[in-house]
């Protein structure tokens, strides 16, 4: 069994009465040790997805309807909250787009990192601070035994997202959920945050779960990605195979999409029309309002998924480079 | 061959800041140095970039020439007209001339003001319309332009979707037919899908109309999709200027390098740029060449004294000490 299996996840909001689908029925599984990317627009649920795995939607608008996650064999779903509380923070962390508003401002870094090792170890202060120090030594902080002292805004946008690592890492979970984890950063600063959680991965195996936007820092970390629109998974394939056979038309769109720095382009290939609103009923295929190569029977059925190859699946009824 | 005077000529521009409390004595107080000493020219017609990452001051020089935030130092000719040292009641008319887009298509349009309201105001500020009906055919003609249906003009910015509220900020910059816009971070908020089909109209309205743009990025993608001229900014000063081709092809400062080689790829086997040190802070500014801590070809020289302006050809100008050795040892 892999670390992480979600099958048929749905996650619906509540609205007016009515429970509106955000995610719809999505499956996937990540080793340990491996990468999964996913990636999409605002709104098409990825970071509820993040959300959901790591049992943060509780108390909110926001409900999970259907489907199974299972982390490490156990049912997270059905897990009592005190077990649920053991496992997440400790086996299962996460780090988030924002480092500013994820670190308490009024609290020194140090402390905040030796909390969440002693929420989950019994360890002394003293204890807790030797490795609190050996985490951001890890992360690669300057002077960690001087930076421990710091309070967040003394800090830069990089070095505060290397503290969340550094926070995340503090009891060698199993499974790290990134949530957009370099948006907010630099470019420079971005390609160093990345290669600071590839080298860490090597280190310690854990596997990550990487949300993100940008189809570059997918393609250079990940080793699967899924691509999600409208809360389903449109296609899902190893890094490499996705970026040389794309099969959906929103995938390819997305592609031609972005303007590149090493190569000349005069005009982009964009995608027509919008992205439909939570609770806007589409019929049939989420996307055929915005694909050029929909058909009549896109607009009457949902496709189902299918296989490419072992490894590459579709939701398309007439992918791209294939005789279906 | 002499060219025809810029639209724009910007000489030694300088915006500095006062930061902290100062207390009683006025210790403490520090001065930062958001632009120092920059320099460019923006022709008709041309697309300038602005490109560098948080903090190297890119959005200061659009605030600075708008006369949003004032100037410490320097000059900044538009038309012929220095406009920083203009008094208010002389730059109000320029100031149609002179138009600005920013990046938050949400925080940018007043959300109790209807599309039409948020169209008009422009026009009655200047004066461009005798009255309303004349105004609706302008606003009209401006929304179709920007490849909205002129029916939304009695809708709200709620009503809006992220892309359409920054078609809308395009309109209502577009509809006083202005000289030079300044466009800061302008996409940056957008979805890949969405931020193409706002770049392509970018692209076709500048084309068409032939205003100037200083586009304030820090995407490289994107600057090179849309720039005749790109600018780099490292700490308030400009490393390096050329065309786009030459920036993005043959960059020549260890910064453009250092930036280029930092950008994921989709296709496999992009060279890395070695990165030293972290980014520098603006109010304590390393000595010499402010890039110096990270760059991996510096030398003594780089540490003590701040390099000079190479020109490289004749549109192409990058300010390193060690530019033979950056360019192989043949420049």
């Amino acid at each position: 069994m892999a670390l992480l299996e979600v099958s048929n996840l749905s996650i619906a909001v509540a609205a007016g009465g009515k429970l509106l689908p955000v995610v719809q029925g999505i499956s996937f599984q990540v080793e340990a040790g491996k990468t999964l990317g996913i990636v999409g627009e605002s709104g098409c649920g990825k970071s509820l997805t993040s959300l959901a795995i790591m049992g943060l939607l509780e108390g909110s608008q926001v409900r999970i309807i259907g489907g199974t996650i299972h982390f490490n064999g156990q049912n997270m779903l059905t897990l009592s909250d005190k077990k649920r509380r053991e496992i997440m923070g400790a086996e299962m962390a996460m780090i988030f787009q924002e480092p500013m508003t994820s670190l308490n401002p009024v609290y020194r870094v140090g402390d905040q990192i030796i909390e969440a090792i002693r929420q989950h170890k019994k360890q002394t202060k003293q204890q807790a601070r030797a490795r609190a120090i050996e985490l951001l030594t890890l992360v690669r902080i300057p002077d960690a035994e001087k930076r421990i002292e710091s309070y967040p805004h003394q800090l830069s946008g990089g070095m505060r997202q290397r503290v969340m690592i550094a926070m995340a890492l503090a009891c060698d979970p199993k499974l790290l959920i990134a949530d957009e984890p370099t948006t907010a950063l630099d470019v420079t600063v971005q390609a160093r945050i990345l290669e600071l959680l590839k080298e860490l991965q090597q280190q310690t195996g854990m596997a990550i779960v990487l949300i993100s936007h940008d189809l570059g820092v997918i393609a250079e970390t990940c080793d699967s990605v899924a691509v999600m629109y409208r809360g389903k998974f449109v296609e899902v394939a190893p890094s490499a195979e996705l970026f040389s056979t794309v099969a959906h038309p929103y995938t390819s769109g997305l592609l031609s999409s972005i303007p590149v720095s090493d190569h000349e382009i005069d005009r982009l290939d964009a995608i027509p029309g919008r992205v439909p609103m939570l609770g806007e009923d589409v019929i049939g295929c989420a996307f055929h309002p915005r694909c050029n190569l929909a058909q009549e029977c896109c607009s009457l059925k949902d496709p189902e998924e299918v296989s490419l190859t072992q490894t590459h699946f579709t939701r398309c009824h007439f992918p791209i480079g294939s005789n279906l | 061959m002499t060219q025809p005077a810029p639209l724009l000529q910007v000489n030694d521009l300088k915006t500095y800041f006062t930061i902290g409390t100062g207390g009683p004595f006025g210790s403490g107080k520090q001065t930062l140095k958001a632009v120092d000493g920059i320099s460019f020219e923006i022709h008709a017609g041309e697309v300038l970039s602005l490109v560098g990452e948080s903090g190297c001051g890119k959005t200061t020089v659009g605030r600075t020439l708008t006369q949003l935030e004032p100037a410490t130092d320097g000059e900044a000719y538009f038309n012929g007209t220095e406009i920083l040292s203009l008094p208010n009641s002389q730059f109000r008319p320029l100031r149609r001339e002179i138009q600005m887009i920013f990046q938050d298509p949400f925080a940018s349009l007043n959300p109790r003001l209807t599309i039409e309201q948020t169209l008009a105001e422009p026009l009655h500020i200047h004066k461009l319309a005798k009255n309303r009906k004349e105004a609706r055919v302008l606003i009209s003609e401006t929304l179709q332009l920007v490849g909205l249906d002129p029916k939304v003009m009695d809708r709200y910015p709620h009503e809006f979707s992220g892309g359409q509220r920054q078609r809308i900020g395009i309109a209502r910059v577009m509809i006083l037919k202005p000289k030079l816009v300044i466009a800061d971070e302008m996409v940056s908020a957008l979805d890949v899908s969405i931020q193409a089909q706002v770049l392509n109209l970018i692209k076709d309205l500048q084309r068409d109309s032939g205003v100037s743009m200083l586009f304030i990025s820090h995407d490289l993608g994107v600057v090179r999709h849309i720039s005749d001229r790109v600018a780099v900014m490292y700490l308030g000063k400009i490393v390096e200027i050329g065309n786009r081709l030459e920036i993005f092809e043959n960059p020549s400062h260890p910064y453009t390098k250092l930036l280029l080689s930092s950008i994921p790829r989709i296709k496999p086997g992009r060279t890395k740029v070695e990165d030293l040190g972290e980014p520098a802070s603006a109010t304590s500014p390393p000595t010499g060449c402010a890039f110096h801590p990270r760059c991996a070809i510096a030398t003594e020289i780089c540490r003590s004294a701040q390099p000079e302006m190479n020109e490289l050809s004749e549109t192409h100008v990058s300010a390193c000490h060690n530019i033979s050795q950056l360019l192989g040892g043949h420049a």
